[in-house]
């Protein structure tokens, strides 16, 4: 069943997820080796859609007898990952470069609170057609 | 993990920058702390950072913690200092390898790295209520 909040459920969840990356970028801005890395929001998103507007992605496992469980394909965003490409790498072989992870970080804050925004919309419209407004 | 994941990233990148702040107390505290021979003179401390890797898959968990706090290896300052008390046979007293000038400047990047853990956790707080808040 589709939601009622469409695509915003899983932008919601995805920016949370980015949040945690991002904000592990900037807590081992100081480790040696340490890679930054950030989520592919594009190809996560295009996904997310295609898993909402077809099921072709949901069960990834065949049921061929009434008893069996229906397999239940998570959303990970694992595959997601990406490295990102630091323009002034240091000697320690660390790739964060805590201004652009500061100013991510807070692109992605204010994409949250938008997502927010749309489902809190979505719920006074809701509540308006339930109460006749 | 936690619900809130980011919030505890960021309490270990805080707790890994607090110990980091601590050697440098320690270092500066030594920064004269004169010896009679090279054995025993204090030597410069470094913490070295490292992610937290998860258990099972060995992909990074989130977080950083200390590995470990390193002996600087760069040499001790001999002085020339017959009339001190602490001179040894020859006339020499040993100085630790601080470079106080050094640790300023490692105390303000780890003091801005601190910073920068508490307005992260400071977003994601503010996020986390207006979630909480959702539909209201």
């Amino acid at each position: 069943m589709e939601s009622i909040f469409g695509i915003h459920e899983h932008a919601l969840m995805v920016r949370k997820e980015r949040e945690g990356i991002l904000a592990n970028n900037l807590a081992n801005a100081d480790t040696p080796n340490f890679k930054a890395r950030d989520l592919d929001w594009r190809k996560e998103m295009r996904d997310a859609q295609e898993q909402l507007d077809t099921s072709r992605f949901k069960p990834d496992m065949k049921r061929t007898n009434s008893r069996h469980i229906e397999g239940f394909a998570d959303i990970s965003t694992d595959d997601y990952l990406k490295y990102r490409v630091p323009t002034q790498p240091a000697l320690d072989g660390n790739t964060v470069e805590t201004h652009v992870e500061k100013a991510k970080f807070m692109e992605n804050a204010l994409q949250y609170q938008a997502s927010l925004e749309f489902i809190n919309g979505k719920i006074s419209g809701i509540r308006n057609a339930l109460t006749g407004g | 993990m936690s619900m809130f994941p980011t919030l505890d990233i960021s309490a270990t990148a805080m707790g890994a920058q607090t110990i980091r702040l601590n050697t440098i107390a320690s270092n500066m505290a030594n920064a004269d702390s004169i010896s009679s021979n090279a054995g025993e003179t204090y030597r410069s401390k470094q913490p070295v950072f490292q992610t937290i890797l998860d258990n099972q898959t060995g992909e990074p968990a989130g977080g950083v913690k200390v590995k470990e706090i390193i002996e600087s290896k760069a040499p001790l300052k001999m002085e020339y200092a017959p009339n001190n008390p602490m001179a040894n046979k020859d006339g020499y007293i040993f100085r630790p390898n601080v470079n106080v000038v050094e640790e300023m400047a490692n105390m303000l990047d780890a003091s801005r790295s601190y910073e920068t853990n508490i307005q992260v956790m400071n977003t994601s707080k503010q996020l986390l209520l207006k979630t909480i808040q959702m539909g209201k």
